[in-house]
């Protein structure tokens, strides 16, 4: 591969590789990300491309692309067939030879692996016609489907490294980081910190060399958003380090990305070397004079080092323990050098402004806010998967129109967002905008981007303890705050959860949230009280029946509920019984089923499986 | 001369150098800000969190430690906001539940009106301040000893739980812990930190015991000077 040494020659080569492509020629794209792999895609694309030899089909008629995460995970594994962008939701491997035969040679549609609206019932072909995606804005995550994230020449076909090409040779170093800054990117790793200023102020920073870290260390439970941008598009997030280095002024990066992503870590490191090998990663990038290149950091799994200065501590090979920020990393960072860290999705978004400009950018969004942000939308939703939505869109409008509500028909109780020191937001501020400031004003945080939603059989108390049990295993131990005051906290929760409850309890847990929030020395322990707070805050009636009544309310906690059968509803269909781990839920064909309660444990295998909602929870 | 700034503390205005922190400037000051894991000595650390103080930048206030955050011109210092308050109480209630017999966790609960702790103790003992281990890299410069484990687990530990091959057993950790967790003793020539017995060097002119053998092999090592030369006693010598 021949490197490239100016604009000119990245625009002959993408004219190349675009005129080397027959729009009409059938492209088979199937997800290949860590989600549907998970579901068997690897699979299916071995079988793709064996029925393909096997029909002697040539590359003119069909070709095979395995693409990163189009985010519809919950139908998954997921095949588009284009140019007639043709949608196959939950394919398998059986289904292949069938795609083969009636789509790919003959354009039929296959009816039956097409998305059906559950409410119209209605069969929808086109993937930008179900009404999951119709409402996001996909300028991060859409390119997904329509590239080989191993492949450089799919991201130039799109437009790749166009706005490097702009940047390194039309634009001053200022002008990138005014740009920047005009379109008020925020950082979208949680903090919401203008990307522009801390740009700026590394920039200004005295002392050479200078760094700039991609901060890919997403630890969040049920978050995997930079996964997907990582997996999927890796060479958005390279295009972004490199404008924001030769913004900065500085020369060496690093990604520091959790060792749990072997995915995310193989395609940016073939990315990484593709790169250098076409000159646009390196010495003399496009023939520019500028240089720069990027390490691969893999982090040990450790939570609380995807906070900047615990992550600059790992890098380093030190312990990863957070250090006090007065003195901001821009002005000593790693190796006491002004360093610039920013999260993958905000890296992702800069070729996008670069390209499009800020006064586009800014278009979208409120008015603090702008841009789109990419959501981890889990739980009991029915659409679970990636979403990436305009900021100012309202939570109500994520969960039913794009998340299609709750599923079996159970009310919406509530959606903790911002990871798991976000807050759990009630259904009275539903209607609440998606922007970092109306979000913290609700007790909450915008985060990483977690959105977990939860039903009315979801007990508020244990949800609380689930995320501060993470929380304190996660706490690197450093200060008293965190380190004692969560697991205090936990255990005051567990207690709760149990039973044994005391009046006094919510006022102490109040009163050590804030000063746990007040004292500790990072973010972990700074936000770790926010579940327990806003659950308090918006649940509190629930919180009292675990300790007055001793009684809870979704029928959750196991010390405080009873499994028992309803004769009325019961018709003795066995179900139960053939479940039920212990034998504790008995009774012959036909004839009503009882619960031993001396030998119940409570796990609700009779409680989920009963098809007559026989089984009542008191 | 380092230049010097003006910041007031408790509405009482101040003189510090720059550079200095705010701990260290109202010690100076003579005004009283308690804290566990501070030593003039080792670098600022901040995790006790005990210094905790409230700093106003214009219209804004928080908290910050003041063990670690410096001087500035203009700074205005509550060492006793509600907020402080509220945060000592909560660090030195959590201490207690580590160790709720130690006169120096007390002294500075009774200073706080805290007159119990409200959670459960366990005992530990060691309040986790690392000024043990911090000496040990620091001012020794043989990091012997080092934290294992995180989060509540978290515990000052030698490597792999083992005889710690580096420790020259000068008894540093033992002499600055604020709880004095750490026992040592001397008996026949042989000094005991722990669990781990170090034989004691006699003195060649006085004949008495007067420091570990492996710490004057130390000094022999970084000083380039004959192990011979130590192993005589400071009033000997």
């Amino acid at each position: 591969m021949k490197k490239i040494k100016s604009p000119e020659e990245l625009e002959q080569f993408r004219s190349k590789i675009q005129a080397g492509r027959d729009p009409k020629t059938t492209c088979i794209a199937i997800c290949a990300g860590t989600g549907c792999l998970a579901l068997g895609s690897d699979k299916i694309i071995a079988a793709f491309k064996e029925e393909i030899s096997k029909q002697g089909l040539d590359a003119d008629v069909a070709t095979i692309r395995e693409t990163g995460c189009p985010g519809f995970c919950e139908q998954g594994p997921i095949v588009v067939i284009y140019p007639e962008e043709i949608c196959y939701l939950r394919v398998a491997e059986k289904d292949v030879p069938e795609i083969i035969s009636k789509t790919v040679i003959n354009k039929e549609v296959i009816e039956r692996l097409t998305y059906k609206d559950p409410t119209s019932n209605e069969r929808i072909i086109k993937d930008f016609d179900i009404p999951f995606y119709k409402k996001q804005k996909r300028y991060i995550i859409g390119n997904n489907i329509n590239i080989d994230p191993r492949s450089i020449e799919d991201y130039i076909a799109t437009n790749g490294y166009s706005a490097l090409s702009k940047v390194l040779f039309n634009m001053s170093q200022e002008n990138v980081i005014e740009e920047v800054t005009k379109a008020n990117l925020r950082g979208r790793g949680g903090a919401g910190f203008p990307a522009g200023l801390k740009w700026k102020a590394t920039r200004q920073a005295k002392g050479e060399p200078k760094y700039l870290i991609c901060n890919a260390d997403e630890g969040d439970p049920g978050a995997f958003m930079d996964r997907a941008v990582l997996e999927g598009t890796p060479h958005s997030v390279l295009e972004g380090m490199v404008i924001g280095s030769y913004a900065i002024g500085c020369h060496e990066g690093y990604i520091y990305v959790r060792n749990e992503y072997p995915l995310a870590v193989e395609n940016i490191t073939i990315a990484i070397e593709k790169a250098r090998k076409l000159g646009l990663l390196g010495k003399d990038i496009m023939g520019s004079g500028f240089d720069f290149d990027v390490l691969i950091v893999r982090g040990g799994g450790a939570f609380v080092c995807g906070e900047e200065t615990a992550l600059i501590g790992s890098i380093e090979g030190r312990s990863g323990e957070p250090r006090a920020k007065y003195v901001f990393p821009a002005e000593r960072g790693l190796y006491n050098k002004p360093t610039n860290i920013n999260n993958v999705e905000t890296l992702a978004n800069v070729p996008l402004i670069i390209n499009k400009g800020s006064e586009w950018y800014r278009s979208i969004g409120t008015e603090n806010s702008k841009g789109t942000k990419i959501f981890a939308l889990v739980g009991k939703i029915n659409n679970t998967g990636l979403v990436e939505v305009p900021m100012g869109i309202t939570l109500r409008e994520i969960v039913y129109d794009i998340g299609g509500g709750i599923p079996k028909g159970r009310i919406f109780k509530a959606v903790q967002v911002g990871g798991p020191s976000g807050g759990c937001i009630p259904e009275s501020h539903l209607d609440l905008p998606v922007d970092f400031d109306a979000l913290s004003e609700v007790g909450s945080m915008m985060g990483s981007g977690g959105m977990i939603v939860m039903d009315d059989r979801t007990c508020m108390v244990d949800v609380a303890l689930y995320f501060l049990k993470f929380l304190e295993e996660e706490s690197c131990g450093k200060c008293t705050p965190c380190r004692e005051g969560v697991y205090q906290m936990r255990l005051i929760l567990e207690r709760i959860t149990e039973g044994n409850g005391k009046e006094e309890d919510l006022n102490t847990i109040e009163w050590m949230g804030k000063a746990i929030i007040d004292g500790s020395l990072c973010g972990l322990g700074g936000t770790a009280p926010n579940p327990v707070l806003t659950t308090l805050r918006y649940f509190r009636d629930e919180y009292e029946a675990h300790i007055k009544e001793k009684r809870c309310p979704a029928g959750v906690c196991k010390a405080l509920i009873t499994y028992t059968i309803d004769p009325e509803l019961c018709n003795g269909c066995m179900v139960c019984a053939k479940i039920c781990p212990t034998e504790a839920a008995t009774g012959e064909k036909k004839e009503l089923h009882t619960i031993d309660q001396e030998k119940c444990i409570k796990c609700g295998a009779c409680f989920e499986s009963c098809k007559f909602d026989a089984v009542k929870v008191s | 001369m380092a230049e010097m700034v003006t910041l007031t503390i408790d509405g009482r205005e101040i003189n510090a150098p720059a550079g200095t922190t705010i701990l260290e400037a109202a010690k100076d000051a003579n005004i009283y800000i308690p804290n566990l894991c501070s030593n003039e000595e080792l670098t600022p650390y901040g995790s006790c969190r005990l210094c905790m103080v409230e700093i106003a930048q214009g219209e804004r206030t928080r908290l910050v430690a003041s063990c670690i955050f410096e001087v500035a011109d203009g700074l205005e210092v509550k060492t006793n906001a509600e907020r402080v308050l509220n945060v000592r109480k909560l660090v030195i209630e959590l201490l207690l539940a580590r160790n709720n017999k130690h006169p120096a966790l007390w002294k500075i609960a009774d200073e706080l009106g805290v007159k119990e702790t409200r959670f459960p103790v366990e005992q530990k003992g060691c309040i986790l301040c690392g000024q043990c281990v911090r000496t040990c890299r620091e001012v020794v410069g043989v990091s012997a000893i080092g934290f294992s484990g995180r989060g509540i687990t978290r515990k000052v530990a030698t490597p792999f739980m083992e005889f710690p091959p580096d420790c020259i057993a000068c008894g540093s950790c033992v002499y600055v812990c604020p709880v004095q967790f750490i026992p040592m003793k001397e008996e026949n020539g042989i000094r005991t930190i722990i669990k781990y017995d170090y034989p004691m060097q006699k003195c060649r002119k006085c004949g008495q015991y007067f420091a570990p053998k492996k710490q004057l092999e130390y000094f022999s090592k970084i000083t380039d000077l004959p192990l011979e030369h130590f192993e005589t006693c400071v009033d000997c010598r």
